[in-house]
């Protein structure tokens, strides 16, 4: 095992991780401060979720990790050969296999089970951050759920452009209590972590907090009554699998203003391929991974 | 007559070895505006800090009566008490607005806030109160979406004051409220908090070196020095009849024109 101790962190490192978790769980939407340690990696690039993956691994565990939706990039390919380095583990593209799934803004689109972990890299846990800039009045507010000014932020969107244009890291409220940033996933995952059967874990490196959502836990995002919250995708259909339910990229395809959408969650798409679904833009034959 | 809404007995409050105020004493009754006028450095805005809870007196106590009847010991509260009472009960008027207002968020968010901090969700009626309030501070109903750092002075100072009053507090603190300002638009912002005041009968405590002021607005006043209250009585009486060789120094200072 290249001379790591299992998953990289050493045991004390990780017991005082899963502590963090164990009260994470018990307060959803609390964010748990916990001593982040340093890791082979910048900030920004996922040190917080791999710690929290570090801290849940069993060497029977199958790993996924993904980067808005896609298991191909940099950051999830050098994270997954990291922990295929020093923790030994499996490894999988294919959510239905994987038992801890790691992931930079989004949710996968395959439904999850009782018995995955998602672990989700964190930027900025504080929603209340760019209204309020002091640390230690965020904290009262959360104590004594004063959230009004979530909503001022809200209200400035529609006065704004008369609708909600929050597309991402949108905000929810976590069992009618904790207000909770849910990491920059799109709002059009927002629904997937309401009721969800999988354990969802949040991991914040630099700000050094920890927060998380139990399965079947209530997750409502913020709206007005009359500006009621709506999940949104680009109107189009992916352009490889012809998918109308998914969240879709849009890639620049040439100088001339051409554009294709395409599925940003490639495991997804790559099981519609294979099961024979075809968008416009999809290669006349193909051969699939696997 | 229902029963006093604010009452003080021996309020003292210490810098080290100075003195911030002390034996400050009085009795506000519901509907009444007090006036502290008093040079810089002579305790008022300390009481004032007092009063609203944002700092911790060394001694005495302060009553509030609240909407329910239930009487608040201020000192003792909790910080989730205090806050309560400031946000449902209390308004804070400071002298600089950029103290009490957002000034990257619209006119209309500023207005909105305290309604939404009480749980207000329907963003028609938010801003049909903004709306509202704005006109009443003469705001022109046009500027609602812009934010309050491109107002003037005055402008701003209204907006604080609709901020301050859009969730109908029953005591109003106001610290200096036409600090600041020009005489023209000083006389206009008294003219606007006159008419405010009286229409919806608040209490109101308000701190200025401003003799104009407490003689437009107050209906009793207490002059400090040094921490001391000096002399107290019916605004006019205390104004027009001075006892304290200090108040007779005060009102003698007025400049004339």
């Amino acid at each position: 095992m290249s001379g790591y101790n299992f998953a990289y962190l050493d045991e004390q490192t990780k017991r005082m991780i899963r502590r963090a978790l164990l009260k994470a769980v018990a307060i959803p939407g609390y964010q748990v401060p916990f001593a982040s340690r340093e890791m082979p990696m910048p900030y920004g690039w996922g040190t917080g979720g791999v710690q929290v993956t570090a801290a849940c691994l069993v060497p029977e565990d199958t790993l996924k990790v993904i980067d808005q939706g896609a298991d191909d990039t940099t950051n999830a390919v050098s994270i997954r050969a990291f922990f295929a380095r020093v923790a030994d583990i499996a490894t999988t593209e294919h959510t239905r296999d994987a038992s801890v799934i790691q992931t930079r803004h989004r949710i996968p689109e395959a439904p999850l089970r009782e018995d995955q972990i998602l672990v989700f890299q964190v930027p900025i846990p504080e929603p209340l951050r760019f209204l309020e800039p002091r640390e230690t009045e965020t904290r009262k507010m959360h104590a004594l759920e004063e959230y009004g000014l979530m909503h001022v932020r809200l209200y400035e969107d529609i006065a704004r452009h008369g609708e909600i244009a929050k597309s991402y890291a949108y905000p929810v409220r976590v069992e009618g209590r904790y207000v909770m940033d849910p990491s920059p996933i799109p709002k059009f995952d927002n629904p997937k972590l309401d009721d969800c059967p999988a354990l969802q874990l949040f991991g914040a490196g630099r700000e050094q907090r920890i927060y998380a959502l139990p399965p079947y836990t209530r997750v409502e995002s913020l709206d007005f009554e009359d500006y009621p919250f709506k999940a949104s995708r680009p109107d189009h259909p992916c352009a490889l699998c012809g998918a109308r339910d998914s969240y879709l990229d849009e890639v620049v395809i040439d100088d001339a203003g051409g554009r294709m959408f395409v599925c940003s969650d490639t495991d997804y798409c790559n099981d519609r391929r294979a099961a024979g679904h075809r968008g416009e833009m999809a290669a006349p034959f193909e051969e699939m991974p696997e | 007559m229902s029963a006093p809404l604010l009452e003080v007995d021996g309020l003292r409050k210490h810098y080290g070895r100075r003195i911030g105020c002390a034996e400050v004493s009085f009795t506000l009754w519901p509907g009444e505006v007090m006036g502290i006028v008093g040079e810089s450095g002579s305790g008022k805005s300390t009481l004032l800090s007092c009063l609203a809870g944002h700092l911790a007196s060394d001694g005495g106590q302060i009553l509030y009566r609240d909407r329910s009847g239930h009487a608040h010991a201020v000192a003792n509260l909790s910080e989730a008490g205090r806050r309560r009472l400031a946000r449902e009960e209390w308004a804070y008027v400071h002298q600089n607005p950029r103290d009490g207002l957002r000034m990257g968020v619209s006119a209309g968010g500023n207005v909105g806030e305290p309604l939404m901090a009480r749980g207000q969700r329907h963003f028609g009626d938010i801003r049909a109160a903004a709306l509202d309030w704005l006109e009443r501070v003469e705001i022109a109903q046009d500027r609602i979406d812009d934010v309050p750092r491109d107002f003037s002075g005055g402008m701003q100072q209204r907006l604080q004051i609709a901020r301050s009053l859009v969730n109908g507090p029953r005591l109003v603190f106001m610290d200096e409220p036409t600090g600041g300002l020009d005489v023209s638009v000083q006389a206009r912002l008294l003219d606007l908090l006159r008419g405010l005041v009286r229409d919806l009968g608040l209490s109101a405590v308000i701190v200025t070196h401003d003799l104009a002021v407490v003689r437009l607005l107050a209906d009793r006043l207490m002059v400090m020095q040094g921490g001391y209250v000096v002399e107290s009585g019916l605004t006019d009486q205390v104004l027009d009849d001075p006892q304290h060789a200090y108040t007779q120094l005060l009102v003698s200072s007025v400049l004339q024109v």
